[in-house]
C-alpha cells in the first residue's frame, strides 16, 4: 500500500500549527470588529500600519479555534487522523488497492495543494503562513527555545517509536501483518480488513500531522508546497532506503538521506536532485529491504562466520 | 429427488415469508447461477447441505465446484439465483459477515499468512480473535493455547509452531490451513481439495481429521482423489459444467453411466 497522502496530512499538521503561530505574531494591533488580532497574511495588500483593520475584514472562523494552543495541538494531529479516516474509509472499503490506491492518494494531495493556494480560503494562498514571533510566550528567535523544540521533537521521535513496537507487538500488529500478507482469506475468517487499513492509515495521518506541526514552528514558515508530490515521495525515498517493512529503517532513512542532502546541499547544490533519484533507483535494485535489511544481512553473516570458526 | 420437490422440501418449515425456514437444511441454493462472459460457470436448480452431513463434490477439472463455494462464501455474487444459510438469505452479504455467521473456508491452493509463526496464523483463526479489546492483548488465553497446541499436534505442525508459515512444505501449508478452519470451529465447513499435494499416508489422516468434525459440524469437502472420497465414505454430489449430474453413494455412483462418461471413466 503506497501512499502519497502523507505529505498532505504532514502539511495539515503543519498550517495547523502555522494559524497557532500567526495568531501570535505578525503585525502588532491589527484588530477586527469583535476584537481578534487579524494574522498578517490574511491582508490583500500589506499595510504594517496600526488600529483598526481595514474595511470589513474579519478574522474567518476556522482560525478561532487556532488560536488556543491546546487545541491547535489537539486538530493538528485529529484533522489529518479524521480526514485519513474518511479517505481510507471510502477507499479500502471500495478495495482501491496498489497502484491505484497511489494515484488516488496522488490526487487527494494535489486537491488540497490547489485547495490551500487559492486566495480566498483565507489560508494566506501560495505565500502560505509565516513571520512567526512566540510560541506559548517563548521567543522563537531565541537559542535555548531552538534547542527545546528540538529537544520535544526528539522526544516525540523516540515516544512515537515505542507506541508503533507497542502496536506491532499486540494481536493488532499480527492482523495488520495479516493484512499486508493475504488480505482475501482474512474476510473469510470473519476479519473487516478495511477496518484495519483505516486504522494504521489514520494513525499515519495523526503521526503525520505531529511531523508537520513539530516542523513548522523549526522552518519559521508553512506554504502549500508542504503538501506537493516532491514532498509525498521524498518521505517514500526515506523509508525505501531506510527499509520497507521496518520501523527503525523508516527513522534511519529519513535520518540518513537528510545527512546526506545536508552535506551535499552546502558543497555542491545542483547535484541533490541527482543524488536522490540513484540513490532511490540504487537502494530499489541492489538492496530492496534497505539499510535496515543490508544491518541484519551483516549481522547475519557476522553471526555465520562465527558459528562457522567455531 | 428433482428440484421442485426439494424445493417444496426446503420450504416446508417456512414459518415466515421472508425467513425460509429450514429444520433440516443448514446450506440450500435455488436457482442458482454463476456466468463469466455468457459463459455458465454455475447452473443449479436446487441443491442443499443437511445439518451434521459430510458431503463430498465431485467432478472434472472446470466443473464449478470452487465457483460453487465461492458463491457460498460471498467471493463471487451469483448472476441469478439465492443462497441460504439457517434459512437466512445470505446472497448479498458480505464475506466477512457470511464468515461470522459460521461459513469457514478452505481454499483449493492453501492460503496462509506467510509473514506470521504457524501459531500466529492459528491464533488469527481462534473464535472470538475479533473483538477489538482483544486487539491491544499479546498472546491468546490458556485453554486457547491449548486448543491449538492440540490440533498442531494432530497434523504434525507441533514443532514448527514457531517457524514462519512462508518456510513450511506444501503439505505443511496446507495442514495449517486445514487446522485454521478447523479451529475456527465455523457450522459449515468448505473444504476445496484438502488432499491436493498430499502424500497417501498424509491424505489418510486428513480423512480422519474431517470424520472426526463430522459429529458436530456439517462439512462440503470437493476433491478429485477417488481414493480419499471413499475413505470418506459418505454421500456425492457429482457437477459437470455447472450442473449436477447425478447424487448418491460412491456404489451407486460407479455404476452410473452418464458419471462414468463424464468423470470416472477418463
Ligand atoms: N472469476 C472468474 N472469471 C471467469 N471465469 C471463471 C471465474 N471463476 C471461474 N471461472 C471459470 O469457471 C469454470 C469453473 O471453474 P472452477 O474453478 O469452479 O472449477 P473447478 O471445478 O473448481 O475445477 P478444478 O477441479 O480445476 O479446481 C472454469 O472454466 C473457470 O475458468
Ligand atoms: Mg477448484
Amino acid at each position: 500500500m503506497l501512499s502519497l497522502c502523507q505529505a498532505l496530512f504532514f502539511a495539515l499538521g503543519g498550517y495547523a500549527m502555522g494559524m497557532y503561530l500567526a495568531h501570535h505574531g505578525g503585525p502588532e494591533g491589527i484588530i477586527d470588529k469583535d476584537g481578534w488580532k487579524l494574522p498578517a497574511c490574511l491582508f490583500v495588500v500589506y499595510p504594517y500600519d496600526v488600529g483598526e483593520a481595514p474595511g470589513d475584514a474579519m478574522v474567518p472562523w476556522f482560525w478561532k479555534p487556532f488560536f488556543s494552543l491546546p487545541l491547535t495541538l489537539l486538530l493538528g494531529v485529529a484533522l489529518p487522523g479524521v480526514v485519513a479516516a474518511v479517505i481510507g474509509y471510502f477507499g479500502f472499503r471500495s478495495r482501491v488497492r496498489g497502484v491505484y490506491f497511489a494515484i488516488l492518494t496522488q490526487a487527494i494531495t494535489v486537491a488540497g495543494w490547489l485547495v490551500f493556494c487559492m486566495n480566498n480560503m483565507k489560508l494566506c494562498g501560495t505565500n502560505g503562513l509565516t513571520r512567526f514571533n512566540t510560541i506559548a510566550g517563548f521567543e522563537l528567535s531565541s537559542h535555548s527555545v531552538k534547542f527545546g523544540l528540538y529537544l520535544i521533537t526528539l522526544i516525540c521521535l523516540i515516544g512515537v517509536f515505542c507506541l508503533c513496537r507497542f502496536l506491532v507487538s499486540t494481536r493488532l500488529g499480527r492482523v495488520l501483518v495479516a493484512v499486508r500478507d493475504d488480505e482475501t482469506n482474512l474476510r473469510f475468517f470473519g476479519y473487516k480488513p478495511y477496518m484495519f487499513k483505516m486504522f494504521v492509515f489514520a494513525l499515519a495521518a495523526a503521526l503525520g500531522g505531529l511531523g508537520g506541526m513539530l516542523y513548522t514552528p523549526q522552518m519559521g514558515i508553512v506554504t502549500p508546497e508542504y503538501m506537493t508530490a516532491k514532498w509525498s515521495i521524498l518521505f517514500v525515498i526515506w523509508v525505501a532506503v531506510g527499509g520497507r517493512g521496518t520501523l527503525s529503517g523508516a527513522v534511519l532513512g529519513a535520518i540518513g538521506v537528510n545527512l546526506v542532502y545536508n552535506f551535499l546541499t552546502t558543497r555542491w547544490p545542483e547535484a541533490w536532485p541527482f543524488v536522490q533519484g540513484l540513490l532511490f533507483v540504487g537502494v530499489v535494485l541492489l538492496f530492496p529491504k534497505g539499510i535496515a535489511g543490508l544491518l541484519d544481512l551483516i549481522r547475519f553473516k557476522r553471526l555465520a562466520k562465527r558459528t562457522a570458526e567455531a | 429427488m428433482n428440484t421442485t420437490e426439494l424445493i417444496a422440501e426446503y420450504r416446508e418449515f417456512s414459518p415466515r415469508i421472508n425467513r425460509i425456514g429450514a429444520r433440516d437444511f443448514l446450506l440450500f441454493v435455488e436457482d442458482l447461477s454463476a456466468v463469466f462472459d455468457g459463459f455458465k460457470a454455475v447452473d443449479i436448480g436446487a441443491w442443499g447441505v443437511k445439518r451434521n452431513e459430510l458431503r463430498v463434490v465431485i467432478g472434472p477439472n472446470g466443473a464449478g465446484k470452487t465457483t460453487l463455494c465461492d458463491l457460498v462464501s460471498g467471493k463471487t455474487r451469483p448472476t441469478t439465483g439465492k443462497v441460504y444459510f439457517e434459512g437466512d438469505d445470505i446472497t448479498n452479504e458480505l464475506e466477512a459477515n457470511i464468515a461470522l455467521r459460521g461459513i469457514g473456508r478452505k481454499f483449493q491452493t492453501p492460503r496462509v499468512y506467510d509473514s506470521l509463526t504457524t501459531f500466529e496464523n492459528m491464533e488469527l483463526a481462534l473464535p472470538g480473535s475479533r473483538k477489538v479489546r482483544r486487539f491491544f492483548g499479546r498472546t491468546a488465553g490458556a485453554g486457547e493455547n491449548e486448543n491449538i497446541l492440540q490440533i498442531l499436534e494432530r497434523v504434525r505442525l507441533k514443532d514448527d509452531r514457531h517457524t514462519e508459515a512462508k518456510h513450511l512444505s506444501h503439505g505443511q501449508r496446507q495442514w495449517l490451513a486445514i487446522s485454521m478452519l478447523i479451529l475456527s470451529s465455523p457450522k459449515l465447513l468448505l473444504v476445496d481439495e484438502p488432499a491436493a499435494g498430499l502424500t497417501d499416508l498424509e491424505t489418510e489422516l486428513t480423512a480422519e481429521l474431517l470424520l472426526e468434525l463430522k459429529d458436530e459440524h456439517t462439512i462440503l469437502v470437493i476433491e478429485h482423489d477417488m481414493d480419499f472420497v471413499r475413505q470418506l465414505n459418505s454421500k456425492v454430489t457429482v457437477l459437470n459444467e455447472g450442473r449436477i449430474l447425478a447424487e448418491g453413494e460412491m456404489d451407486e455412483l460407479t455404476a452410473n453411466e452418464e458419471v462414468i462418461e463424464a468423470y470416472l471413466g477418463r
